[in-house]
């Protein structure tokens, strides 16, 4: 029988195959922590379980990247106390401070792969189908329960395939088709199933990883971007790997939905307070000043991210009275926008840049909002209270939007530049 | 008698417990008890007695994989929670800590306020002499809430549940 990428990658994991519906228990292949949860997860595995070690060190990844560097003498506290931990348990695949966030970070060290099955303690960890993983966000006691045994339990999901025709016209990005699906289906439109992304060839890394975080808002347990096309060869290329050769499209595969999208009319989409799915196009919102923009996160803080925001903001300053706070997804995308100039034109355009990591997206620190305010986010969620007040307005949209906005002053399409 | 809590569409876990009430930034990590949604809802932790009832719409708990969201929830006794649908990590953390989730639509039967009896081991609730039965959870989860968690459950079983002996 014809199998999604899920259920092949699931059976692959259960050693049987395996169809949606089914549950299954299945070997792990890399569990990831942050230092958000990590106290209650350790809580857990050493108390509640009785493990004294980690199943694997090889196959458990530790990121400091929630609240990085520490906001407050408990962060820093529980941090070191991570620290310690790690060098206990000898695992090497430790990220500290400034390496970035979790899901970025483990495809650049090539840890995460295509076929793999991935668990973290991150409810985007679905961002791992940016290189073809069965990627899943799991709560403390799973993790624990993951880091005590390599195993998991898993109801085999159905999928939700995601078509995309045609190519995208300039100003619009992964960003918009995200939020556009999110409108299609709704915040629950894929919850308890897989999204798989069709017909995206053509783009990035960073452009899928938008696209396989944006996942989890329409309540999907992994987002899989199919893992083909130039920047996936280049990514295994230079990590020295290839892909499974049980891991492809099968013609015939079973999905629960299919949602064509096609790219070529997509406009600039923008999410309004205070729900991922209530979406407009950016042509239908009226005017919107901001205080704020915000760009960065594991959805839209990539290289390339802010190298599309410095093509339109290049010689020119951001609106007075307007900050802008750029906040890398990781050192890599950050050393790579200090070597090609990106950088150099944010900051000259009045940007100001934080140290890599999660920053003000669940509003510990790094740029929260005071009452009132209101911001063009470029991350994942607008929830009520998500990045400080809950009297804060937040809108999501694309890096070209950022850039508009942070320049207009007031929400803009990048069109309004040129 | 349980108490009737009516939430509405897709609240999320920063509404249940926003990040800023985390255990791991309270003094007192016990003092979760008292955040359980502190800004939706900031009557609801001094009033909820043992056994009430949270009766919601479509994608309860959706958003981040925080556990301390259900687990605020656990403090207080919550008897069950019943929805339509529920957002996958949070069914699976509240699964886990032994709180009994139901899928079912009785937004447009209950009201908040309500007074209505329970009996939760046969997913039977009794609303103005009205019997309302809900759709049994599958066979493993509820040997997984018996056992009290997963946790007990891993102890008890040295397994996962449906996993070969
Ligand atoms: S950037 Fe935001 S959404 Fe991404 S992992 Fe960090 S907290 Fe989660």
């Amino acid at each position: 029988m014809a199998q999604t990428l899920a259920e092949q990658i699931i059976s692959r994991a259960a050693g049987r195959p395996v169809r949606a519906g089914e549950n299954a228990v299945v070997a792990i292949d890399l569990v990831m922590m942050h230092d958000s949860i990590s106290p209650s997860i350790i809580k857990v595995l050493h108390s509640e379980l009785g493990a004294e070690r980690v199943f694997d060190p090889e196959r458990v990844a530790v990121v400091i990247d929630h609240v990085a560097p520490a906001a407050t003498i408990q962060n820093a506290e529980h941090q070191a106390n991570l620290r310690r931990w790690v060098r206990q348990q000898g695992i090497r695949h430790f990220f500290d401070v400034g390496r970035g966030i979790s899901h970025p970070v483990l495809v650049e060290e090539g840890l995460a792969r295509p076929g793999m099955v991935i668990v973290g303690s991150d409810s985007h960890s679905t961002g791992y189908g940016t290189v073809g993983a069965f990627g899943t966000g799991m709560g403390t006691t799973d993790i624990a329960l993951a880091l005590a045994t390599g195993r998991t339990w898993l109801r085999v999901p159905e999928t939700v395939r995601v078509q995309a025709h045609g190519h995208m016209r300039p100003g619009v990005s992964a960003k918009d088709l995200g939020l556009k699906v999110a409108r299609e289906i709704g915040a629950d439109g894929a919850t308890y199933q897989s999204v798989e992304w069709h017909g995206l060839d053509e783009l990035s890394l960073g452009e899928r990883m938008t696209l396989a975080t944006l996942s989890i808002e329409v309540g999907g347990k992994a987002g899989i971007v199919v893992p083909t096309g130039a920047a996936i060869e280049a990514h295994m290329a230079q990590h020295g790997y290839q892909m499974p050769e049980w891991l492809r499209v099968e013609a015939r595969a079973t999905y629960s939905r299919v949602v064509e999208i096609d790219l070529s009319v997509l406009e600039p989409q923008i999410s309004v307070p205070h729900q991922v799915d209530t979406v407009v196009d950016l042509s239908a919102l009226g005017r919107v000043e901001v205080d704020v923009v915000y760009l960065g996160t594991c959805t839209n803080g990539h290289h390339e991210h802010m190298a599309a925001a410095a093509r339109l903001m290049k010689g020119r300053k951001i609106a007075p009275g307007v900050r802008m706070i750029v906040v890398p997804t990781s050192s890599e995308a950050l050393l790579r926008a200090t070597e090609d100039g990106t950088l150099a034109t944010l900051i000259a355009a009045g940007a100001a840049i934080g140290t890599p990591g999660c920053g003000a997206c669940i509003g510990r620190h790094m740029g929260v909002l005071a009452p009132g305010e209101t911001c063009l986010f470029t991350g994942n969620r607008n929830f009520r209270g998500r990045m400080g007040s809950p009297e804060a307005q937040i809108y999501l949209g694309s890096p070209e939007v950022a850039a508009a906005t942070a320049l207009a002053g007031y929400i803009a399409h990048p069109a309004e530049l040129v | 008698m349980a108490r009737v809590w009516m939430f509405g569409a897709h609240v999320n876990t920063d509404q249940i417990v926003p990040g800023r009430y985390a255990p791991y930034m309270l003094k007192d990590e016990a003092a979760l008890r008292n955040y359980p949604f502190v800004e939706a809802r900031p009557e609801f932790a001094a009033m909820v007695q043992p056994g009430d009832l949270l009766v919601a719409g479509p994608n309860f708990g959706c958003g981040s994989s925080r556990e301390y969201a259900p687990l605020a929830l656990k403090m207080v006794e919550v008897g069950a929670i019943i929805a339509p649908l529920f957002a996958r990590i949070f069914y699976r953390n509240a699964l886990n800590l032994g709180i009994p989730c139901f899928e079912a639509d009785l937004t447009s039967v209950l009201h908040d306020g309500q007074q209505v009896e329970t009996h939760l081991n046969e997913g039977v609730i009794v609303a103005n002499g009205q019997t309302i039965q809900l759709p049994p959870p599958p066979a493993f989860l509820r040997e997984v809430w018996a056992a009290g968690g997963i946790v007990p459950y891993y102890k008890q079983h040295g397994r996962f549940p449906g996993q070969a002996g």
